[in-house]
């Protein structure tokens, strides 16, 4: 198991590779559907974006609210490839990585070569155990679309796995 | 004809209390399955994910948390005894608010929008439920909820087969909606299976289907058969738990039927993730 601290640099993506467990800490963004279409329709119309991107690890999910005591609700994450049109934009404007579960199109994959980027699988489902290794949020920017905002989390030993590398490389099975 | 009185509080506690427990503890019929899983996987990544799963359902449940963060659109497949009155409100409007409070109570997430294409609007309470109501006799009401994440909904189909296509062109279109989901439903999925009826019958059943449990089977004994059958060859794709190889990437296949029209043979498909949430009440 790799212990990854964050932000990722081009030496540590370099060094991930398709099928390695890893368990990241630092901070992470996180954006779903209408979050990302609010940042593509921003970029189209070349306004700035609520977010600074670049450097930045997003994860695919939307959490269950907080119970008292707790730093987040179950988290874990959605489908990727819902994201994939607005994807290629985000990559080129900086994004380092991203976390989700399942499949990416080529245009993602093409992308994430070009950028050097990595794509992380966290596993779908597993909410409530995922959740143990976040530990704080913040809102950044949407609150408005409540559990589809973007949020900062601090994680801590957060499990992933790199299921598609900087080099196109997948353990995905098709 | 005695006449049974239901005060619409008591419809609405009981719904509540039907969707915060079925996010928090899963079924044994699951457990058991994903624990036979995690013995039968020759992944170690696939083995790995099993035992994660399986350790999510012990915090979950110990936390009382939902154990995915989508808690899905609530649905409810009712019957409703023609005996029985509700006091103090309407039937349908106990059950909203009963998933309502689940929903805001139970630290559920909202996951409804009120517009589908223009407005896509959070409702900020889970409601409405989706809610199929058929009258029987007697003096009680019969409940059975799910919570359907939409992850899998997604990779859902209906198809209008016809009669020529048999058996095999029926398996054929189950095996390829499972194929074409492939690792986006959160394998190991349940797979339900819906023969018969009309176009939104056969989705009806199939939905139905899903909220079976797993350890159970069709009592024709050839659609049985057809149950175990798809399975294996599910199990033979190789997509594994997550969706990372392995041999468990189905936990189950129910098939529901319904009498159909002589030119027609619909089949639906619905495919629901690991975590199956489905639980019954008789009020």
């Amino acid at each position: 198991m790799k212990k990854i601290y964050l932000p990722l640099t081009d030496d540590i993506i370099k060094e991930l590779h398709a099928g390695d467990s890893v368990l990241l800490s630092g901070s992470i963004i996180t954006g779903r559907d209408a979050a990302h279409k609010r940042l593509f329709e921003l970029m189209e119309q070349g306004k700035p974006l609520p977010v600074d991107i670049r450097g930045e690890v997003i994860y695919y999910v939307g959490p269950a609210p907080a119970k008292p005591g707790h730093a987040v609700g179950p988290a874990g994450p959605t489908s990727s490839y819902r994201m994939d049109k607005y994807t290629p934009a985000l990559l080129d404007r900086g994004l380092k990585g991203m976390i989700g579960k399942g499949a990416r199109n080529q245009d993602v994959i093409d992308s994430m070569i070009k950028n050097g980027v990595v794509y992380f699988a966290a596993i779908g489902g597993a909410a409530a155990l995922i959740s143990k290794s976040i530990k704080k949020i913040e809102t950044l920017a949407y609150e408005d679309l409540g559990t589809e905002a973007i949020y900062r989390f601090y994680v801590e030993d957060f499990p992933a796995i790199v299921v598609i590398d900087s080099q196109g490389k997948s353990i995905l099975v098709k | 004809m005695n006449i049974r009185k239901i005060d619409a509080s008591v419809i609405t506690e009981n719904v509540k209390k039907l969707f915060m427990e079925m996010n928090y503890f899963i079924n044994s019929d699951i457990l058991d399955a994903l624990k036979a899983a995690q013995q039968s996987e020759t992944s170690p990544i696939g083995k790995n994910v099993l035992g994660q799963l399986l350790e999510n359902h012990k915090i979950a449940a110990a936390e009382e948390v939902p154990i995915c963060q989508d808690t899905g659109m609530a649905v409810l497949f009712v019957e409703y005894g023609d005996r029985v009155v509700i006091e103090n409100g309407c039937f349908e409007e106990a059950v909203q608010e009963g998933v309502r409070r689940a929903y805001i109570d139970g630290y559920l997430r909202k996951s409804i929008v009120t517009d589908p294409v223009f407005d896509r609007i959070n409702t900020k309470d889970n409601t409405p439920a989706v809610i199929y109501t058929d009258i029987v006799h007697g003096d009680k009401i019969k409940i059975l909820g799910g919570c359907k994440g939409f992850g899998s909904e997604n990779m859902s189909a209906v198809k209008m087969l016809t009669p020529s296509a048999g058996p095999e062109g029926v398996k054929k279109f189950i095996l390829d909606t499972v194929k074409y989901a492939g690792p986006n439903p959160c394998p190991p999925i349940v797979v339900g299976v819906g023969i018969g009826g009309t176009f939104e019958k056969a989705a009806m059943l199939a939905k139905k289907a899903t909220l079976r449990r797993i350890d159970t089977h069709h009592s024709d004994e050839r659609y049985a058969a057809l149950e175990k059958e798809l399975l294996e060859e599910i199990n033979r794709m190789g997509f594994g738990p997550a969706g990372l190889g392995g041999v468990n990437t189905a936990l189950g296949v129910n098939i529901e039927t319904f009498p159909t029209h002589i030119a027609g043979m619909p089949v639906a498909v619905n495919i629901c993730c690991h975590a199956a949430r489905h639980k019954e009440i008789e009020i």
